[in-house]
């Protein structure tokens, strides 16, 4: 794996450095691979660098999938155990 | 921890595992490989296995960069440290990779060789600068992700004309790896590999986009699904390919579009570019030579080449020969089936590629999840 | 010309260091124990300047002795420094057979050139921890080691305590059906310690938890009947999981513990993360497992959490049987895995 991190910008030092923080834990990192980056941006932080911005639409959509997936397994596995249940049902 | 927490919710979980449970044709199995050690890790270490429907099989593969660093590359770092008397500067995944002669750089470093963990390429740098009359060697490792800070860190030396720095190249490539495992002559020797889709990279992904999965997936009729490397982003991902599998689909979706687009970071990709070039041939710990896997220094920083600087030549060391890794990493054999398994090797002592980092398929099933393999003694409250 | 008699010129504590001859046994190694050592953990034992001191023990009581060495980079850290670190390590094993610790006896050994005022530092720390522990440092010894044979200081002590007679408390006693308690969050220590290695340099609140686990373990020991804490155990190195994992082995049955219930400050959760580390698997220095019969385990948690220093208190899971001792766990996320030893050295990795 590569162990990477979202992590906030909390604030640009130099052209390629910037001070971010995870939990509450800060972290000076390099900034050349996200030159677009700026203060208040997500980024994903590995081996010391930004290597990448984080969407934080995308990210909305897609716990938003998941919740909505979650919820159909819910209902179906509600469904199945109802059908079980039932007399006559689950042959 | 925003955009990480919110991935790990076990009430999302277990509907997504019904969800998946749902999905699933009856009498059918699914084999799903995820290519990277991130998520087997998150499988392993969230107990992921333990929620997925019985039918769903995923087959840990080799995507972990210190697992498939093969015994040479090690010791031509151990070399330079104590034959050359070279600072080795490395991340601290590799100190304890069994090397030749019973030695790992952690034990070479007991025998006075000079070995500096470092977190960043850019620590090796600095190391360079504070040590002008020593040479300093940065064992640079990793997939794409990983490649980019040590392209910087080259053009920075460059920049500076740094004379006492340099870099022993062993950046490999995924998606030659993946495109091997289906298509080496070992899977034929193997038999059919019984893989219905692939967990793509995530945050290699993030680096060379979704774009270079496309090809693979068309010609191989493989579904990939490139996913994030928290436990819900590897159900989400479960779920997806299932859906392909049963549609008869077999395209490259993206499960974590938070981070990754189908170009990819082309600021880090340029910086690779100009350092890096394709290497024709790679040793793969478990997968054997690998063509184009690899990247090696182009010649305008050929003076920051330690390959060149040091003159080292390549000695191939082959493993075990009961180490059943190269068919655990095909998905052939599961850790269990080798004899080598818990017993001679174990993570202390590793034998083969599977066993050497938390990632490996046999380091996770014997640090996680080895107790499915006998009876369960208890069920939880 | 005046000759002051006995006069000695006082040592240099702002700018002075560490030389060979404050080992050599000579007046300048005196000197030191003067205005140093003894000055600093005064009590009448110790001021008695004989080679060993003659103690009181209580009757009726056996005697508990534990040792430990103290090696630790930075020697000074968010939260504690290697003095107090010394006196809280060596109480604490004392403390964990279930003894009332009495006497601590400390060793030093100096690296050449280590700056006097450090040394002033952490041998105040100590004296401190000490005092506020009412164990008082009764005998000692210093040795100089040349310049780059040693790191700064190490520190071995050793402690004496009182065990009432009859009392069995230890790893082999737990049994099956137990309940595992934890006296607060873990991993503070190992965090703290590694935000200040030069490679890893992160910023954090977080500060060693390092304390003096004797009064708490008799708040415990005092709330239950005599015989119902089985196993008391402080998770120092190789953390929770190692610890347990101990345990687990010495009385020959298994684990399974809960994740959920296994509090975490959020900065050590995310710096573990940032790191690669579980925080399972970090060094405590201010942290009791307890495992106690399932009957008495409610009074030994509310007693824990009725201490400050077991606020966060919490039951974490229970001893159940295995013959293969495997330590279970059931994660937050819902699943069960193992919980392993660790193997090896924790290193920050990158994948």
């Amino acid at each position: 794996m590569c162990l990477a991190l979202p992590a906030r910008v909390l604030a640009l030092l130099s052209a390629d450095e910037a001070v971010v923080e995870l939990g509450g834990v800060k972290k000076t990192v390099s900034m050349a691979l996200t030159p677009e980056a700026t203060v208040g941006d997500y980024v994903i932080v590995h081996v010391g660098h930004a290597i990448g911005l984080l969407d934080a639409l995308e990210a909305e959509r897609t716990l938003a999938l998941f919740a909505e997936m979650a919820a159909a397994g819910d209902a179906a596995a509600a469904a199945a155990q109802a059908q079980a249940a039932a007399p006559g049902g689950g042959a | 921890m925003k955009y990480v927490d919110e991935f790990r919710d076990g009430a999302v979980a277990r509907g997504l595992a019904a969800a998946i449970a749902a999905e699933l044709q009856p009498d059918r199995r699914y084999s799903f490989m995820e290519f990277c050690g991130g998520h087997t890790h998150a499988i392993a270490r969230y107990g992921v296995a333990e929620l997925l429907p019985p039918q769903v099989r995923m087959i840990h593969g080799p995507g972990c960069p210190v697992c498939v660093l093969p015994i040479g590359r090690i010791d031509q770092a151990i070399q330079m440290a104590l034959d050359q008397g070279a600072i080795v500067a490395t991340y601290g995944d590799t100190m304890r990779v069994p090397a030749s002669q019973s030695l790992s750089l952690m034990k070479a470093k007991a025998r006075g060789a000079d070995i500096r963990m470092v977190y960043s390429a850019a620590d090796a740098l600095k190391l360079a600068r504070q040590n002008p009359q020593r040479e300093v060697v940065f064992f640079a490792i990793g997939f794409e992700t990983t490649t980019p800070p040590t392209a910087l860190a080259l053009r920075q030396a460059a920049r500076e004309d740094l004379p006492n720095f340099s870099v022993l190249c062993c950046h490999v490539l995924t998606p030659s790896a993946i495109t091997h495992i289906l298509e080496s002559a070992e899977v034929r020797q193997y038999g059919t590999v019984p893989i219905d889709g692939f967990v793509g990279p995530a945050h290699v992904s993030i680096i060379i986009g979704s774009g270079p999965y496309e090809h693979f997936a068309e010609e191989y009729r493989k579904p990939v699904v490139i996913a994030g490397f928290e436990p819900l982003d590897v159900m989400q991902a479960v779920l997806m390919l299932v859906r392909q599998v049963n549609q008869g689909r077999a395209v490259v979706e993206n499960e974590f579009t938070r981070a990754v687009t189908r170009e990819g970071n082309l600021a880090a990709q340029a910086a690779v570019a100009e350092v890096f070039e394709l290497r024709e041939r790679f040793e793969w710990r478990g997968l054997g030579e690998v063509p184009y896997s690899a990247l090696k220094i182009r010649p305008a920083y050929a003076r920051f080449d330690a390959e060149l600087r040091f003159g080292l030549g390549y000695t191939p060391v082959p493993d075990h020969k009961k180490c059943e890794c190269g068919a655990i990493l095909r998905g052939v054999k599961r850790p269990t089936d080798c004899t080598l398994f818990g017993t001679v090797c174990t993570p202390e002592n590793p034998m083969g590629s599977c066993m050497v980092s938390s990632e490996g398929a046999c380091a996770a099933h014997y640090s996680y999840g080895r107790f499915r393999d006998i009876p369960v003694v208890s069920v939880p409250a | 010309m005046s000759v002051k008699p006995n006069y000695i010129r006082p040592i240099d504590f702002k700018h002075g260091r560490v030389d060979m001859n404050h080992g050599a046994g000579g007046r300048a190694g005196a000197q030191l124990i003067e205005e140093l050592f003894a000055r600093a953990f005064d009590n009448p034992a110790l001021r008695q300047g004989d080679d060993g001191a003659a103690l009181d023990m209580p009757a009726g009581h056996r005697l508990v002795m534990a040792t430990d060495g103290h090696v630790i980079s930075p020697l000074e850290f968010p939260g504690g420094d290697i003095g107090c670190l010394s006196v809280h390590g060596t109480l604490n094993d004392v403390a964990m057979m279930g003894a009332q610790p009495l006497y601590l006896a400390a060793s030093f050994i100096l690296e050449e050139g280590f700056a006097l005022a450090e040394l002033k530092r952490i041998v105040e720390s100590m004296a401190a921890a000490a005092r506020d522990a009412g164990v008082p440092i009764v005998t000692g010894d210093t040795k100089v080691v040349e310049r780059g044979k040693g790191d700064g200081v190490f520190i071995a002590t050793t402690g004496v305590g009182a065990l009432p007679a009859g009392r069995r408390i230890g790893g082999a006693q737990a049994r099956a059906g137990d309940v595992v308690l934890l006296s607060g969050s873990i991993g503070e220590h190992g965090v703290a310690v590694l935000s200040q290695r030069e490679s890893l340099e992160f910023e954090t609140a977080i500060v060693s938890d390092t304390a003096a686990l004797h009064g708490l373990v008799a708040q415990l020991l005092a709330a239950v009947p005599e015989g119902a804490v089985h196993t008391l155990r402080d998770p120092t190195r190789g953390g929770l999981a190692t610890t347990l994992n101990e345990i687990a082995r010495q009385c020959g049955a298994g684990m399974l513990l809960h994740e959920a219930d296994i509090p975490v400050q959020p900065q050590v959760e995310a710096a573990c993360e940032l790191l690669g580390l579980d925080p399972l698997y970090i060094a405590n220095e201010g942290k009791l497992v307890a495992i106690v019969a399932p009957e008495h385990a409610a009074a030994a948690l509310a007693a824990l959490q009725a201490h400050p220093l077991g606020r966060a208190a919490t039951r974490i899971g229970v001893v159940q049987e295995d013959p293969h001792g495997f330590v279970q766990m059931c994660t937050r996320f819902g699943g069960r895995r193992v919980v392993d030893w660790l193997s090896g050295e924790p290193l920050p990795r990158i994948c």
